[in-house]
C-alpha cells in the first residue's frame, strides 16, 4: 500500500522515513497488531485515530525500539529496526545499536514523563551531554534557544511538578527535540491535558510541523489532524483500515468502521 | 506574583460593608485530658526523683568514666563497625537488588538466595561463624579457581576479630538493603525508564541518573532506619572480642563492678549517636525530596530563623506561590 502524500516533498528522497509491511506485534496471545502497513515519506505528517486498543501506541513503540515486532518488517530511515540483515539472515541489534537509533528518534508521551528529580534544564540538556556527549556549554545553549521557541524561557530553573500539564509537555517536546531527531512520535500528547492548555502544546506542535519535522502523530485531536496532518491513518483492532487525506477520510470515509468510529467522536 | 485587579476590588467592596461580629462562644471543655497529663506529670517527677535520690546509680561514676579513653576507643570502634557494615550493605543491597531484577533467572535466582540464606540465620550465628572460618579453611588464596594461586595467606591472621565483625555485619546487611533498595526501584514509575530509553540512553545510564535519584525517596527512610539499628547491633560484636563500646564497658565493669553505671554510659553515648543521625537523616531525605513537592518545607533552623526575624509580624507570610497556569 502506498500512499500520496499531501504537503510534503515526495521527491526529496527515494527511502521513506518509515516504512511497515505486514507487521505484528503480540503479547503473549493477544495480537496487537495483525499486520501493519504504513510509509510515512520525510517531511510528512502523519496523524494516527482510532478507538482505544486499537494499537496506535504500539506500532509507536515499535518504531521507536521500545517493543520488539513478532512478524513483517519495519523500516525507518530505510535501516531495519531491531535487526540486522546479513546474508539472507537477520540478526538482533545490540543495545548501544539500538540505543544510538532511539537517539534519533524524538518521543512524547501522554504523560509527559519529565524527569521530577531534575529542573526543566537539566531535563532538556540530560540527553545530549550523556548519550551524544556535546559539551555542557553547547548543550545548554541548544536548550535555552529550545526553551525560548516553547515559550518557556523563564521557566528554566523550575521542577516538573511546578508546571502545568500544558507547560510540562511543551518542556518534553523541548527535550526531545534537543537530541535532533529525524522523526518524532507524539503518543496522544494533548490526552492528559485540561481542555483550555490543549492549545499551546498543539501550536507547539504545528510550529514543528510548519518547520519540516517528519511526524507521526496519535491522537483525538480531529482539528489539528484536519489543518495539521498531511495523511490520516485510520486503525482499529490492530489494523491500518483507511488512510487518506484528512480531509477526505473525516468527510467521506470509505471504510464502515471508519464511519462508525467517526460518528462517535465527531 | 502581581494580585490580580479583580481580587483587589472585591477586597475593597468587603471592606465597605461592616463586617461581621466576632463569635465568642463557650469553648468545649476536657476533662480526661487533665487527668491524662497529670499521671504523665506524676510519673514523670518519679521518674526524676528517683534518678537524682537512688544513689546506687552512682552518677559521680558515670560522669568520669564517660569520656574516658577506654569508653571513646570503644565509641570509636563502634562507629567504624557502623560505617563500614553500613557501606558494604548499601554497596551490596544495589548489586543484590539489580540483580534480582535482572531479565537473568540465574542472576535473579542467586541474589534470591542469597537473601534467602542471610535473612534466614541469625546474625549473632553469622558472626561466630565468620570468627571461625579458620576451622573451614585455614588458609585463604587469591588464584585461577580451580587452578593455580598466586597468594596465599593464613585464614587467623587474615580474618581478624574486626575484619570477622564487619564481613559478618555487611553481607547480613546487604540482604536487608537489597529488598529495600528493590522496593525503591519498583516505586519508579515505567514512564521514566521508558523516557530515558527512548532518549536513547544506555539502560546503565538509565538506572544511575534516572532511576536510583528517584528511587533515594523511598530507599532513604528505611536506610535511616537500618543505619540507627546497625548502630546497636554492632554491639553484637563483643562476642567476638572486638572491644566495641558495649565491649569496652563489660571489660571495665569486669574489675569495679559497677555494672548498671557503665551500662548507662553506654546507653546514653549510643542516644546521642543515634540523634545525630537522625538529624542526619532530616537532611538527606531532604536533599531527594527536591522536585517531589511544589515547596520544600523549611527545615527547623530555617523555621526558627524565621520566627525571630519576623516575630513582630503576624502571621508570617506564606512562601511564594509557583505560578500554576500558564500566563495567558
Amino acid at each position: 500500500m502506498t500512499l500520496a502524500t499531501g504537503g510534503g516533498e515526495p521527491g526529496a528522497s527515494g527511502t521513506p522515513m518509515v516504512l511497515a509491511e505486514a507487521l505484528h506485534k503480540r503479547f503473549g496471545r493477544l495480537e496487537v497488531l495483525r499486520g501493519i502497513d504504513l510509509r510515512v515519506a520525510r517531511r510528512e505528517v502523519v496523524c494516527v485515530i482510532g478507538p482505544s486498543g486499537s494499537g496506535k501506541s504500539t506500532l509507536l513503540r515499535c518504531i521507536n525500539h521500545l517493543e520488539k515486532i513478532n512478524a513483517g518488517r519495519l523500516w525507518v530511515d530505510g535501516e531495519l529496526v531491531g535487526y540486522r540483515q546479513q546474508g539472507g539472515k537477520l540478526y538482533e541489534l545490540r543495545e548501544r545499536e539500538i540505543t544510538a537509533k532511539r537517539a534519533e528518534i524524538g518521543m512524547v508521551f501522554q504523560h509527559f514523563n519529565l524527569f521530577p528529580h531534575m529542573t526543566v534544564l537539566e531535563n532538556v540538556i540530560e540527553a545530549p551531554i550523556r548519550v551524544k556527549g556535546i559539551s555542557k556549554a553547547d548543550a545548554i545553549d541548544r536548550a535555552r534557544r529550545l526553551l525560548d521557541r516553547a515559550g518557556m524561557a523563564d521557566k528554566t530553573e523550575a521542577y516538573p511538578k511546578q508546571l502545568s500539564g500544558g507547560q510540562q509537555q511543551r518542556v518534553a517536546i523541548a527535550r526531545a527535540l534537543a537530541m535532533d531527531p529525524k522523526l518524532m512520535l507524539f503518543d496522544e500528547p494533548t490526552s492528559a491535558l485540561d481542555p483550555e492548555l490543549v492549545g499551546d502544546v498543539l501550536a507547539a506542535m504545528r510550529d514543528l510541523a510548519t518547520s519540516g519535522m517528519t511526524m507521526i502523530v496519535v491522537t483525538h485531536e480531529m482539528g489539528f489532524a484536519r489543518e495539521v496532518g498531511d495523511t490520516l491513518a485510520f486503525m482499529d483492532d490492530g489494523l491500518v483500515v483507511e488512510t487518506g487525506r484528512p480531509r477526505d477520510v473525516l468527510a467521506n470515509p470509505t471504510q464502515e468502521r471508519t464511519r462508525a468510529f467517526l460518528s462517535k467522536v465527531l | 506574583m502581581a494580585t490580580p485587579p479583580e481580587s483587589q476590588a472585591a477586597g475593597q467592596a468587603a471592606a465597605d460593608t461592616a463586617p461581621p461580629e466576632e463569635i465568642h462562644a463557650v469553648p468545649v471543655r476536657h476533662p480526661g485530658r487533665w487527668v491524662a497529663a497529670a499521671i504523665v506529670v506524676v510519673l514523670f517527677a518519679m521518674l526524676v526523683h528517683t534518678l537524682v535520690t537512688n544513689s546506687r546509680f552512682d552518677w559521680s561514676v558515670i560522669w568520669s568514666y564517660f569520656t574516658s579513653a577506654r569508653v571513646l576507643r570503644g565509641l570509636q570502634v563502634t562507629i567504624l563497625l557502623t560505617v563500614v557494615s553500613m557501606a558494604i550493605g548499601i554497596a551490596l543491597g544495589v548489586i543484590l537488588a539489580v540483580m534480582r531484577l535482572s531479565a537473568n533467572p540465574l542472576l535473579s535466582a542467586s541474589s534470591w538466595v542469597y537473601i534467602w540464606f542471610f535473612r534466614g540465620t541469625p546474625v549473632l550465628v553469622q558472626l561466630l561463624v565468620w570468627f571461625n572460618l579458620a576451622f573451614l579453611y585455614p588458609k585463604i588464596s587469591i588464584g585461577i579457581p580451580f587452578g593455580p594461586s598466586w597468594l596465599t595467606a593464613n585464614a587467623n591472621n587474615l580474618i581478624t576479630p574486626l575484619a570477622a565483625a564487619i564481613l559478618g555485619l555487611g553481607l547480613n546487611e546487604g540482604a536487608y538493603m537489597a529488598e529495600i533498595v528493590r522496593a525503591g526501584i519498583l516505586s519508579v514509575e515505567q514512564g521514566q525508564s521508558e523516557a530515558a530509553q527512548a532518549l536513547g540512553m544506555s539502560r546503565g545510564q538509565t538506572l544511575r541518573r534516572i532511576i536510583l535519584p528517584q528511587a533515594m525517596r523511598v530507599i532513604i527512610p528505611p536506610t535511616g532506619n537500618e543505619t540507627i539499628s546497625m548502630l546497636k547491633t554492632s554491639s553484637l560484636a563483643s562476642v567476638i572480642t572486638v572491644t566495641e563500646l558495649l565491649y569496652a564497658v563489660q571489660l571495665i565493669y569486669s574489675v569495679n563492678f559497677k555494672t548498671i553505671p557503665l551500662l548507662i554510659v553506654a546507653s546514653i553515648w549510643y542516644l546521642i549517636i543515634t540523634s545525630v543521625l537522625t538529624a542526619g537523616q532530616y537532611y538527606v531525605e531532604r536533599y531527594f525530596a527536591r522536585g517531589s513537592a511544589r515547596e520544600l518545607p523549611l527545615t527547623p533552623w530555617q523555621r526558627v530563623r524565621r520566627y525571630l526575624t519576623t516575630w513582630h509580624a503576624t502571621p508570617p507570610a506564606p512562601p511564594l506561590e509557583p505560578q500554576q497556569r500558564d500566563a495567558s
